[in-house]
């Protein structure tokens, strides 16, 4: 009996303790909004991507700098090219408790899929945290493909047998080797695999002849010394590319970036919306992150956060619309 | 029903279920061989579907000539008492499922736990307690605290905040969910002592 | 070979290092009791520990993470034996076995079989993988779309004798997983297809999980309810010393098996995109096919259970091999695993074994000391999970069925697919009683996707022409292994034949 004295006096106590907690809950809800659940951190692509990455080192960051009450939660919706997360995100309207990362495919993925019913400037913008960047890469087995010029005889003497490796039609690398072939006046076989590291890895095997990559998926293996970059599509040259010149300075005007940014659904409460922006900056500033962006390749000079990324989504998305009409939707979605 | 006219209608829906595949694989999709190109995007899920349709027909024409065991057999499908638990469980389960959207997880759980372990299984109440309290105490332990997956709550959110607050707020969580826990057994343990017959003294 | 030994050996003390020890150890126990949840897997542990890891350095934290991996994999193989219900993909074929020997009071030996084979599996695969490593990544390098292809096609060969007596409804079997399997955004053409109802939750596909936990978490239960009326299914365990020392030494039993489970898991586990689940699957077939009593696999043999789990925990260890090397993750889990690295400033890639050798070896030396570990941790608690099949009925299926609704929300967090999984456990339960086959359809929708996607991908790349399959070397080795495996049941049909035939003469 003894025994189960103290149990209940250890259940009161807990009971006791509890009570008192929410007493201190009470009090600190009347100051200024921070969430009240854990946040759900979506993200519109698979785990072990880049924004799969980035979400994850962003969440460690806010935990382990202790800047928000409570967690976010890495939740991935890759399904349909990003749809599945955009959907899921319209149908949060007026929750203050989720964010979205993003790619490319924020604005393709309403262009292409237009019975989704996804408008993404209702979403709420909250801060654009990298620009990524994207590269022209050959094997370094082929001795004859030395810049883009001899790149381009070599494609157009291959006829359209010419493999070019990418994540999927409709996806960044897919947009932008659409918009080669009709700069350069010639057809390839886009071949899609899961993932850009897969990719990567097909070309160093040689079961593709070039693909669009990002800095992150390929840099190790040019060190390596397996594939060698010919072209960036930046506007100006990048400073860990020196030596390889851009599209605009060759004379052709192809010039393609990837933006990472964080944004809410629609109807966000102002109050919420400051408060992730402030969380983002943070973040944005941190040493943990500039370091970050500056060895996986990514461009993080800017902060656009709130009305201006708005005004930044609006331009882009304008941009891929007209992208996609001047190359055709089918070339981009295949068949 | 017999074992021999489930067997039938199985047949029938599984034809049934192939055509509506079929006709799914063409909605936008090219079923063909793209030359130069294998393969289009509608191709697998079509032919595959013809494969199920004939696999679907094989059965039927076998049943129409008694070639497998079930299409001789006159055995009911599902027996009588058979029903009564299987039919139970699939209702305790929608049921489950359907207050999950209205009143959230955690108030669906313990009504489930309840009907289940009390309606249908007719145990005592100290077990009952114990696993009417502790099931939603250990799923809210082990996938919103240890592993932080937010389970749906539906109209039950905002009565979560307080918690929130105590787990997130500070690094002794673990005395709660322990406390918690005790409170369940210690429960349990009164209920089992006061509530529920004695053993010898009367049969439950 | 003296490099490595000395490499070896700073690793192994690396691994001894008091934090590294202790994360080892709290990374196998979490990682086992995550794994023995159904739905939840290593992917789920690693995860959600991953933020915890940035408190700890880099090696520790990596330490950490694929001792979680370890654990989970251990893990899986509980919950398919004691809850018929496969955790992850890679322990869908010890359910197999698994739940029949539990089902006849024997869940101790299969369990015991598990840890045993799994230890052998992580062990033989880590040696393989201390040996060599260099030369596999290169060779990984060598598998393209075709030869992919090709795996898959030997993958479904090895398991072509796992269907029941009914030809037309495994055929239906297998086929409904692959069409199944389709449902979803087609990258290749970047098309949504069978989106049913136009309901949004279709667009990411159907998980396998979705459709296992249905099937056999679900289905399974309720077909076990009918069976038994709710009462206890097994009475007495019989746990004691003399049991347990009985269950180890029948490790002879199932040792040729778990040592080829082992070598081929590894070795499949190295190739990028195949990974654990079709390595687990062909080690069960194999052990099947080449059994001298191929008929009492299903029906509860220990090499059932030794083959699979042999063969998934080594290639959880070889999936490691193109993610250091090449920078590609093998698995989901290994993606997250990758994500972490990156995070921590660690790049992997072909130069990461020459420029950071202390976390490489640091991690390899771990990798020994973490299976040792995990193997010792979970014979322990073999005498409690035992113990759960003991529990009547009416208390198990309402557990067992939460788990599953919890377990089938937690991989995706869509209310969908717990609608899905209830749709598929009713189905699944209404059509086994006629005795179609379900394992082949849960094979299929595993298998299916890796198929299609690099079928198409070969053929684009060979302009529409199927004779890449059989020009390419590696690719056109698997074929003629898989025609050569789809044959051997036939023949050995064909000889039982001519046996009873000879057997006829000889009587008559």
């Amino acid at each position: 009996m003894k025994l189960l004295g103290k149990l209940l006096a250890g259940a009161a106590l807990s009971v006791a303790l509890s009570v008192t907690a929410i007493g201190g809950m009470i009090e600190r809800a009347e100051a200024a909004w921070s969430p009240k659940k854990p946040v759900e951190f979506i993200i519109m692509a698979g785990t072990g991507g880049g924004a799969d990455q980035i979400a994850r080192l962003l969440q460690g960051l806010i935990e382990k700098k202790k800047l928000s009450p409570r967690p976010f939660i890495p939740i991935n919706k890759p399904g349909g090219s990003g749809a599945e997360a955009l959907r899921y995100l319209k149908d949060k309207a007026g929750d203050d408790h989720t964010v979205l990362v993003t790619l490319n495919s924020f604005y393709t993925t309403p262009i292409i899929q237009k019975d989704l019913g996804v408008d993404i400037s209702t979403f709420t913008p909250i801060g654009r945290m990298a620009l990524d960047t994207f590269l022209l890469w050959v094997n370094t087995d082929r001795k004859d493909i030395t810049s883009l010029e001899s790149y381009v005889s070599a494609v157009k003497s291959a006829g359209n047998a010419w493999k070019v490796g990418g994540t999927g039609s409709g996806q960044e690398d897919s947009i932008l080797t659409a918009m080669m072939e009709k700069e350069f006046g010639y057809k390839v076989t886009y071949i899609p695999f899961p993932g850009g590291g897969t990719v990567a890895k097909n070309l160093v095997g040689n079961h593709i002849d070039s693909t669009v990559n990002n800095p992150a998926e390929q840099n190790e293996f040019m060190r390596a010394g397996k594939s060698k970059p010919l072209v960036q599509f930046t506007p100006e040259r990048m400073a860990a590319y020196p030596d390889v010149p851009t599209a605009k300075e060759l004379g052709h005007d192809i010039v393609y970036f990837m933006q990472r940014s964080v944004n809410g659904p629609p109807g966000m409460s102002k109050e919420a919306q400051d408060w992730y922006i402030n969380l983002f900056k943070t973040l944005f500033e941190s040493d943990e992150w500039q370091k970050f962006c500056k060895e996986d390749g990514l461009t993080c000079e800017e902060w656009v956060a709130g009305a201006d990324l708005a005004k930044f989504h609006e331009e882009q998305g304008r941009r891929h619309q007209e992208l996609i009409e001047s190359v055709g939707a089918a070339a981009i979605t295949g068949e | 029903m017999t074992v021999r006219q489930a067997e039938l209608l199985m047949a029938i829906a599984t034809v049934l279920l192939s055509l509506g595949l079929m006709w799914s694989s063409t909605d936008g999709l090219s079923i063909s061989w793209v030359p130069n190109k294998g393969p289009g995007s509608g191709f697998w899920p079509f032919w595959l579907s013809i494969g199920l349709l004939l696999a679907s027909l094989a059965t039927l024409y076998r049943w129409f000539r008694r070639a497998t065991p079930e299409s001789r057999s006159e055995e009911p499908y599902i027996s009588g008492p058979a029903l009564t638990v299987v039919g139970v469980s699939v209702a305790a389960l929608l049921g489950l499922l359907i207050g999950i959207h209205l009143v959230g997880m955690y108030i669906s759980l313990f009504a489930f736990m309840l009907f289940y372990v009390k309606v249908i299984g007719r145990h005592p109440w100290g077990i009952t307690v114990c696993l009417v309290g502790g099931t939603p105490l250990f799923v809210f332990g082990m996938f919103e605290w240890a592993l932080q997956i937010p389970l749906p709550k539906a109209i039950t959110e905002e009565w979560f905040y307080p918690v929130f607050d105590i787990m997130y707020g500070t690094n002794h969580f673990w005395a709660y969910m322990l406390g918690a826990a005790v409170i369940v057994a210690v429960s349990g343990w009164l209920a089992h002592k006061f509530i529920d017959p004695q053993p010898g003294t009367e049969e439950g | 070979m003296e490099t490595i030994l000395v490499s070896l050996a700073g690793g192994l003390a690396q691994a001894f290092e008091p934090i590294n020890l202790m994360m080892i150890i709290i990374g196998c126990v979490v990682g086992l009791f995550v794994g023995a949840m159904p739905g939840l897997g290593s992917v789920n542990g690693v995860a959600i520990l991953l933020p915890i890891t940035f408190l700890v350095p880099p090696t520790a934290a990596i330490i950490f993470l694929a001792a979680v991996y370890y654990g989970a994999m251990y893990g899986g193989a509980i919950s398919s034996i004691t809850l018929g219900i496969p955790g992850a993909s890679t322990a869908v074929a010890t359910v197999f076995d698994g739940r029949p020997l539990a089902m006849s009071g024997r869940a101790d030996k299969a369990l015991t079989a598990a840890a045993i084979a799994s230890f052998i599996g992580g062990t033989i695969s880590v040696i393989l993988f201390t040996l060599f490593a260099p030369p596999l990544a290169e060779f990984a390098l060598k598998f393209g779309p075709a030869e992919e292809f090709a795996l898959m096609v030997l993958a479904f060969a090895t398991f072509i004798g796992l269907g029941g007596d009914d030809i037309p409804k495994t055929i239906f079997s297998i086929l409904i997983g692959l069409v199944l399997a389709t449902v979803g955004l087609d990258i290749i053409s970047g098309k949504p297809r069978l989106i049913f109802f136009d309901a949004p939750g279709f667009l990411r596909g159907i998980n396998f999980l979705v459709l296992a936990i249905g099937i056999y978490g679900i289905g399974e239960m309720l077909w076990t309810l009918e069976t038994t009326g709710g009462k206890v299914i097994v009475h007495k365990v019989k746990m004691s010393w003399e049991n347990f020392v009985g269950n180890v030494k029948s490790v002879k039993e199932y040792i040729g098996t778990t040592t080829l489970g082992s070598t081929l898991g590894y070795f499949v586990g190295t190739l990028p995109a195949a990974g654990a689940t079709p390595a687990s699957l062909m080690s069960y077939g194999l052990a099947k096919t080449f059994s001298k009593d191929p008929d009492s696999f299903g029906k509860g043999n220990v090499s059932g259970v030794a083959a699979p789990e042999a063969a998934n925990n080594a290639a959880s260890t070889g999936s490691m091999l193109p993610m250091i090397t090449l920078g590609i993750p093998g698995s989901p889990t290994t993606a997250i695993l990758l994500g972490g690295m990156i995070i921590w400033g660690l790049r992997p890639g072909p130069l990461l074994f020459t420029e950071k050798p202390d976390f490489v070896w640091g991690l390899i030396g771990s990798l020994y000391v973490a299976n040792f570990f995990t193997v010792i941790i979970n014979l322990a608690f073999i005498p409690i999970f035992v113990r759960v099949l003991t529990l009547p009925f009416t208390i198990l299926a309402p557990v067992i069925f939460v788990l599953c609704i919890v377990g089938g929300f937690a991989p995706t967090q869509n209310m969908h697919d717990v609608w899905l999984m209830l749709l598929f456990g009713i189905a699944g339960y209404l059509l086994r009683k006629l005795n179609y086959p379900v394992a082949p359809a849960v094979l299929a929708i595993v298998l299916g996707p890796l198929a299609e996607r690099s079928l198409r991908q070969s053929l684009l790349s060979s302009q529409g022409d199927v004779m890449i399959f059989f020009e390419r070397p590696i690719s056109a080795i698997c074929i003629a292994l898989a025609v050569g495996l789809m044959l051997y049941p036939i023949y050995l049909i064909m000889k039982k034949k001519k046996k009873a035939d000879t057997a006829d003469e000889a009587s008559s």
